[in-house]
């Protein structure tokens, strides 16, 4: 029986993009891109530097919009709902603060502002205002840290800076901080790419906990990280998306030259 | 077949040595099927000993592609065309040394028939061989030029073999029958028979390994099977 079978099956997709399209001022970075990410799953995009993954991953919740000279075409829809406009600039679509707070991102860099740990995470529900007291917001902290495997290495310093851990505890820092607004999807771009073997296992097991609540997308340079996280694997090359499909396919028969060549480490 | 190398050229050099090791058994293998008939059909007791004492050399090979094909997981980690290049070689070499020792096997039996008068069944037994080894021949060649058309062909012709052993069999029990004296030899030649047809289904397995090999896809639809010695009062020697 396939991999996928044995995966719950919500029929629609959480996330479609149909032909989108990126240029950075004239240079055409992705050349209308059709994908479909489906619930409860980790969707991996992989493929060759500068081929348009962090691009496509961005185009999900807009962090586009924040790049001068980019513009974004084509269709995004978040649950059926586009997530771009009709308007000028995409505009008239999903306000794009809402939208960060349903599709929340974590970036390769741990990021974590010069705050101290709660703060990290107490910030999206305090700008977002999700929580009635005190008491509610340190239960959301705890509940966002518990969840990114953090909690019982910070729950006695919540109040040092966040800037004061270790790499792969402020990536954590960083997946609570975009938990702690309740998101449905967490887009993930090379989350362990500056981490140890050790720090790589615990957010691969915690993606793998996260998928029973949350859709994710992540971008990965590691072959083996997309193969062990992920159940739906996108091949991106030269702004085109070469190949999508179950992930144990991919790794044992992909159906493109251009996916062999890049997965089996042939590429010229 | 990709064409291009890996960026990594240590890699490539690591798969060639599995490939050429994976040629050389096959070679091996070969061999040795065509010697025991040959041994047998001209009742050759020194080429019957060789044969048995080579069956070492299959499972040196043997030995050496287990080793490889760990080696390469443990440190390549091989994903697509690669990983079912190591697994289908780690199965075709288990297959090739059955071969060799259902070789090893009929040629032990021609020493002891070389000590008794020539039965005439050994003339469709020897056909038999001839058609085995022609499948053998074919399936390697196709396994190690990844051609899955010729391994699907191959596979196919499974059948031919499986009733020329149905016809055998019958043949064998007709002249034991008529001639109680013949019993011991042909016991013998059954159970090479027998031997024989295994190293058929063995290639059948290294044709099923070339598909997968190949196209990433298994074969579990059934071959359909007509053996019907087994029903025809005779207990089938398995
Ligand atoms: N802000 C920008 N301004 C201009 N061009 C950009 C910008 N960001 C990306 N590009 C270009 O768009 C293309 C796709 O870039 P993108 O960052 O999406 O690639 P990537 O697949 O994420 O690569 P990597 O694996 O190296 O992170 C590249 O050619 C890149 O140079
Ligand atoms: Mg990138």
């Amino acid at each position: 029986m396939s991999e996928a079978a044995l995966e719950p099956q919500t029929d629609a997709p959480k996330m479609v993009a149909r032909d989108v399209r990126v240029h950075y001022g004239t240079k055409l970075a992705l050349k209308g891109i059709d994908l479909e990410i489906p619930a409860g799953q980790v969707t991996a995009l992989i493929g060759p530097s500068g081929c348009g993954k962090s691009t496509f991953l961005r185009c999900l919740n807009r962090m586009n919009d924040t790049i001068v000279g980019a513009s974004v075409t084509g269709t995004v829809t978040l649950d059926g709902e586009p997530v771009y406009g009709p308007l000028k600039g995409g505009m008239g679509g999903i306000d794009p603060v809402l939208l960060r707070m349903r599709v929340g991102i974590v970036f390769q860099k741990p990021n974590p502002f010069p705050k101290t740990i709660y703060d990290n995470v107490a910030f999206g529900p305090r700008i977002h205002t999700l929580f009635t007291d005190k008491p509610d917001l340190d239960r959301i902290v705890e509940t966002a840290l518990e969840k990114a495997g953090l909690w019982n290495e910070v729950k006695d310093r919540l109040h040092e800076m966040g800037t004061g851990l270790s790499g792969g505890q402020q990536q954590r820092l960083c997946i609570a901080r975009a938990i702690a607004v309740n998101p449905e999807v967490i887009l993930m771009d090379e989350p362990c790419s500056a981490l140890d073997p050790i720090a790589t296992g615990k957010i691969e097991e915690l993606m793998d906990e996260l998928r029973e609540t949350y859709t994710l997308v992540i971008v990965t340079h590691s072959m083996q990280q997309a193969a062990r996280v992920s159940q739906q694997t996108a091949f991106f090359h030269l702004g085109e998306m070469i190949e999508v499909g179950e992930t144990a396919q991919i790794f044992t028969a992909p159906s493109h030259q251009l996916t062999q060549g890049y997965i089996t480490g042939r590429f010229g | 077949m990709i064409g291009a190398n890996h960026i990594v050229k240590s890699y490539d050099d690591e798969l060639k040595k599995l490939h050429d090791a994976l040629a050389r058994m096959s070679g091996l293998a070969e061999v040795q099927l065509r010697s025991a008939m040959e041994a047998l059909d001209k009742r050759d007791s020194d080429l019957a000993s060789r044969v048995m004492n080579d069956d070492g050399k299959v499972d040196e090979c043997e030995h050496f592609v287990n080793e490889q094909t760990v080696r390469l997981l443990a440190l390549r980690a091989p994903v697509a065309d690669d990983l079912r290049m190591v697994i289908a070689s780690l199965k075709v070499a288990a297959d090739l040394e059955r071969i060799a020792d259902h070789a090893a096997n009929a040629a032990k039996r021609s020493l002891v028939l070389n000590q008794m008068p020539q039965v005439s069944p050994m003339r469709s037994l020897v056909r038999m061989g001839k058609l085995v080894q022609t499948l053998l021949a074919e399936v390697l060649g196709a396994f190690l030029s990844h051609d899955a058309e010729r391994a699907l062909a191959v596979r196919s012709r499974d059948q031919e073999v499986d009733d020329l052993y149905s016809s055998l069999f019958r043949e064998i029990l007709t002249y034991m029958m008529e001639d109680p004296r013949t019993i011991t030899s042909c016991s013998h030649l059954m159970f090479i028979a027998k031997n024989i047809e295994r190293i058929g289904d063995h290639a059948t397995n290294i044709a099923e390994m070339t598909y997968f090999r190949v196209t990433g896809r298994s074969l579990n639809d059934q071959r359909p099977k007509r053996d019907t010695s087994a029903f025809e009062g005779g207990v089938l020697p398995e």
